[in-house]
């Protein structure tokens, strides 16, 4: 068994409203030291193989198929196991 | 003319988009399944809006995958009209039949209203039976409207006259006051406002008739053609 940990982001270059706003609350909360606030999104996949090379491959197709849209989104993951 | 209105887990405005056709042109209409294998039969595929598959994960992430988008793209492919409605829209660019991505409203919130839109490109077979740069009053509904795309892609769908309506007074933040857009074949086009809920006084405006009869128009033009070659 392989546990993956996957990481979708917005883009640098892409705005983010919900950053932008938690960054806004962050402030009126006192958090003056906040510069910037990015949300993406965390998603834990158990896959049901030991071949670790080839689970690398298979996320990766998972990544830009469906987990992140390419146009606005980045992806990174980390295998554990 | 025969048009389909496809029909995703969530989809919300397909009965809508039904009654538009019904009521503007009255060409027979059907409701497809998102299962369907074959579109064939059709020369109209819309697209309408809700929230297939819940909006997870992205809005139209999952719906890009039914087995009727395969259908589709074959459709779009092959010239036939294709034209995504708001979450329509969205679920047109995640399968990469239109350019760029619908994000988070500028504002956050969900806009519900009706809009001044801008009719950009008047040679669209969607579009024909407005004047160029007529403004029409259509509604929008929607939380994740906000259009954008890299620079490089923008400048290529103005070159190719592929923005189709923009916004008076931008609702969502969308680059460029973009509202719909098209392909560069101009055969699928993708919007955020509702047409189909503006094609009656009850509903507050009737333009959004105009885009129906368009469709109808364009279909003749193109069999009348055939028909004479």
């Amino acid at each position: 068994m392989i546990k993956a940990t996957v990481y979708v982001t917005i883009k640098e270059s892409v705005l983010d409203p919900q950053g932008a706003t938690v960054q806004g609350a962050l402030h009126s909360l006192g958090f003056n030291e906040v510069e910037s606030v990015r949300i993406g999104k965390y998603m834990e996949i158990e896959l049901d193989t030991d071949n670790r090379a080839e689970a690398e491959e298979r996320l990766k197709v998972m990544c830009e198929k469906l987990l992140a849209n390419t146009v606005v989104e980045n992806y990174r993951f980390e295998l554990e196991g | 003319m025969k048009f389909a209105v496809l029909v995703f887990p969530g989809s919300n405005c397909d009965i809508d988009c039904f009654k538009a056709v019904e009521e503007t042109i009255g060409e027979p209409v059907d409701y497809v399944w998102h299962t369907a294998t074959d579109l064939s039969a059709y020369d109209c595929i819309l697209v309408p809006g809700g929230f297939s598959y819940g909006d997870y994960l992205r809005c139209g992430a999952i719906s890009q995958f039914a087995p009727v988008m395969a259908e589709v793209a074959k459709a779009a492919e092959q010239g036939k009209y294709i034209l995504g409605i708001c979450n329509g829209f969205q679920i047109l660019t995640e399968a990469r039949l239109l350019p760029g991505a619908l994000l988070r409203n500028g504002s956050m919130k969900f806009r519900c209203h009706d809009v001044v839109l801008t009719v950009t490109n008047n040679k669209t077979p969607f579009t024909l039976d407005y004047a160029e740069g007529e403004e029409i009053i259509i509604p929008i509904a929607h939380g994740e409207g906000n259009y954008y795309c890299d620079e490089a892609t923008l400048e290529q769908m103005k070159a190719n006259d592929q923005i189709v309506f923009q916004y008076g007074d931008n609702p969502n933040g969308s680059l460029h006051d973009i509202a719909g857009i098209s392909n560069e074949r101009g055969n699928v086009v993708g919007m955020m406002p509702h047409p189909e809920r503006a094609v009656n006084e009850l509903l507050g405006s009737t333009d959004g008739k105009k885009m129906f009869t368009s469709i109808l128009k364009a279909w003749r033009d193109q069999h009348d053609a055939a028909n004479t070659r």
